[in-house]
């Protein structure tokens, strides 16, 4: 480690002769942690018996898996912004927190994940507990580092929570071995602002911002696909002012979401495979397309082949690997988008861009008639999940954090859910994580405790941690659950129907009482299978004070449209 | 697009796990290391990485791209072999018999360029320095002798350009 000298601030905070798993406290508490997700066990002991020493200023919520911890220091993240936390012990304990650091890996979420390691002289000898946590984890965090050595904690802690939000955000996991835990040091603590291998935040180059300012300034049909970087990098107020200003059309990727208000006059709605129809066949009729801050992910573009090929492509975002990834383009404006943003305003004309706003607007009456009137508004006896999230929206005047898990819940609740604010969709996009949701929720309700969080998840993602349930009882934690029980993997289903010839393998669910297990937990419950119910029920879980759990029973056999067949191209997508 | 060598210089901090972390990069895309070589670089401190892959350009750019993204990579670059100075070595372990009863053997010693590096009694070894193909020549020669045991290293190479670190590393203490 000489060799990796991390820039210091002045600030230092000094203690002598404590242990390390005390140094592992302080340092927590000057990365201003006051919240922390976890489940104690054998190699993660010293540090839990600093937690219940200084539980007054550092609150550890106990879920009931490990896998939980981590997705609930995502949804923390996600929420506020700040750095999630999640501690567990070596073994299975390290390894069952493998999801939910793939899922901020892909989803560029800071978390720092803490895991107790055998102490250094059992290192390789298959002990009790034991595994390879940082070769597991490499693949899957931005960074990773074995403390063996109590003196190192105060600087790799530094770095961890550095590295963890700087940039492009991601994971990161420090690993502890017991010894390290127990033995005393003179500690002191400098939080890092610098590594001189890692740039974080590509200055931004005037002549390729000045290039992208003429290049939309000339196009007559320009288009934005904006993702979560305008939401990481804090660029929300400077993404609406760009596009207030060039009138140009702009749609989110399933990230991007909630970083502008749903009811803004720009906002097109969503691109890729279950996105709107505009924004998915007009992305191959612009002139200039404008990516910001998103990474042309295979469920935006469909096939490449036939994606935007008649665009000049300009490409804003922080991470250098991303420009020329997965599509090709003409200008990268590389930096931070609140910067760079902020830095093309003066350069762009004031346009509006009427005509080309009326072919989207034409669109969305086209998707309307075929497919979202249907969807909101059905005639048909069974309740559809879109009409369950219009219900929602409406209790909640569109203020709510709405949090999903993976399916055509999903994709249903990202398309009709509305929102006025920034961070408030959070949902596993990139590894699209099964059980995601639930865990993800407390971690959001406890990282937002003035907003009312809901989560909606499907029959399927909500079984793979229902477990957390009782992390809810325990800490009374006040999230709205919707489960949206078509007693199917709904969207394994909808590919076996269109794509499989309806041969429904392993993909039909023989659900339990779902109420009477919420009632198990003292969580209160409601079941919905009517649809004159639905309105009452959705308002009674709003106006609850407590958790709340709630039951629509959905559909069976519905599909979620307009849908880009895998490998097809975005002008190929289907309303039907 | 036309697959060809490249060759991968990596300048990094010398920490473990670094290494498990680059393998990674080219195991996710499925690509296969040729050669791989870690040393001390020109720079205190500094190690610096030599991978060989058979790629095409585009793969070569992206992997040097998210090579880059490790937190302690400094700078990572890509060259075709005519863009780089490059070399290898080889070890041959013959039986020390043959020096005496297969006079072809020190023909190809001297004509091949190799050092003897040790003789006893029951073998000797060669070392034989240069590009792939001159190794690989000197090789099939000794072939139809027997060669007790035969060991060639990872490329070693350097580029014609410049690879400024030292430069890049001073900018990052003077932003400070």
């Amino acid at each position: 480690m000489e060799s990796v000298k991390s820039k210091k601030q002045s600030k230092t905070k000094t203690a002598l002769n404590i242990t390390g798993a005390e140094a592992i406290i302080h340092c927590l508490l000057e990365e201003g942690v006051d919240l922390l997700f976890g489940y104690p066990g054998g190699a993660i002991m010293p540090v839990y018996d600093e937690l219940y020493k200084f539980q007054d200023s550092l609150n550890h919520v106990l879920t009931r898996h490990e896998q939980a911890a981590a997705h609930a220091a995502q949804g923390y993240a996600r929420v506020s912004g700040k750095v999630g936390v999640a501690i567990a012990t070596s073994g299975p304990g390290a390894t069952n927190l493998v999801t939910g650091l793939a899922d901020a890996q892909i989803d560029s979420t800071p978390i720092v994940c803490i895991t107790g390691q055998v102490p250094r002289h059992l290192l390789g000898s298959d002990a009790f507990q034991e595994t390879d946590i940082i070769g597991i984890s490499t693949p899957v965090t931005k960074w990773n580092y074995q403390i063996t050595e109590a003196s190192e904690i105060p600087e790799i802690m530094a770095k961890a929570f550095y590295i963890a939000k700087s940039g492009r955000p991601g994971p990161v996991l420090v690993d502890i071995t017991k010894n390290a835990q127990f033995d005393s040091f003179d500690f002191s603590y400098e939080k890092c602002d610098g590594i001189r291998s890692y740039k974080p935040v590509p200055k931004p180059d005037i002549e390729a911002i000045e290039t992208a300012a003429s290049l939309i300034n000339s196009a007559k049909k320009p288009f934005i696909v904006f993702g979560q970087g305008v939401i990481l990098g804090n660029a929300e107020e400077e993404f609406k002012a760009f596009i207030e200003k060039t009138g140009i059309p702009s749609a989110w990727t399933i990230l991007g979401l909630s970083a502008l208000p749903s009811d803004h006059p720009l906002n097109v709605g969503m691109v890729g495979m279950h996105g709107n129809y505009g924004p998915n066949v007009l992305t191959n009729e612009c002139d200039v397309l404008i990516a910001i801050g998103m990474r042309f992910d295979d469920r935006v573009t469909g096939n490449l082949e036939s994606y935007a090929k008649q665009a000049r492509i300009i490409h804003f975002d922080i991470d250098p690997a991303e420009i020329n990834k997965n599509v090709k383009v003409d200008v990268a404006v590389l930096g931070d988008a609140r910067e760079t943003l902020g830095l093309i305003l003066d350069k762009v004309d004031n346009k509006k861009h009427d005509a080309w706003h009326q072919e989207f607007t034409k669109k969305y009456k086209e998707e309307y008639e075929a497919v979202i009137r249907h969807d909101v508004l059905p005639t048909k006896p069974g309740l559809t999940m879109g009409e369950v999230v219009s219900a929602i929206n409406d209790a909640s005047n569109n203020d709510a954090v709405i949090v999903t898990d993976v399916g055509q819940h999903q994709m249903v609740a990202c398309r009709y859910a509305r929102f006025n604010d920034s961070k408030s969709s959070i949902t596993s996009g990139g590894l699209g994580t099964m059980g995601f949701a639930l865990p993800a929720a407390i971690g959001a309700k406890m990282g937002a405790m003035d907003r009312e969080v809901v989560a909606i998840i499907g029959d399927g993602g909500y079984q793979m941690n229902i477990q957390e349930l009782a992390t809810i009882f325990q800490n009374k934690t006040p999230v709205k659950i919707v489960v949206l029980n078509n007693d199917f993997l709904g969207m394994v289903r909808q590919w076996q129907e269109l794509f499989f010839e309806r041969r429904y393998a392993s993909t039909e669910m023989v659900n339990p009482d779902f109420v009477k297990i919420a009632e198990g937990y003292f969580i209160e419950a409601r079941r919905v299978t009517k649809r004159h119910e639905l309105n009452d029920a959705v308002r009674e879980m709003i106006k609850s004070k407590e958790p709340y759990f709630l039951e629509v029973k959905v559909e069976k056999e519905d599909n979620v449209f307009p849908m880009i067949p895998s490998g097809a191209s975005v002008s190929d997508v289907r309303l039907k | 697009m036309e697959e060809q060598r490249y060759t991968i210089s990596i300048y990094s901090e010398n920490n473990i796990g670094l290494l498990n972390r680059i393998s990674g990069i080219f195991l996710k895309r499925h690509i296969n290391i040729e050669s791989l070589n870690v040393s001390k670089s020109e720079i205190e401190n500094i190690s610096k990485f030599t991978i060989v892959i058979i790629s095409t350009e585009e793969w070569a750019r992206k992997i040097v791209g998210q090579i880059e993204k490790q937190i302690e990579v400094i700078k990572a670059y890509y060259h075709t072999d005519e863009e780089t100075i490059f070399q290898q070595t080889a070890l041959f372990k013959i039986a020390s018999h043959l020096l005496f009863d297969e006079r072809q053997i020190q023909n190809i010693i001297k004509e091949s360029n190799a050092q003897i590096v040790t003789v006893s009694r029951d073998f000797f070894v060669l070392a034989k320095s240069g590009r792939r193909f001159e190794i690989d020549e000197m090789h099939e020669k000794l072939k139809p002798y027997g060669i007790m045991q035969f060991v060639r290293s990872a490329r070693l190479a350097v580029s014609k350009a410049e690879m400024p670190i030292s430069k890049m590393l001073q900018e990052f203490y003077q932003d400070k």
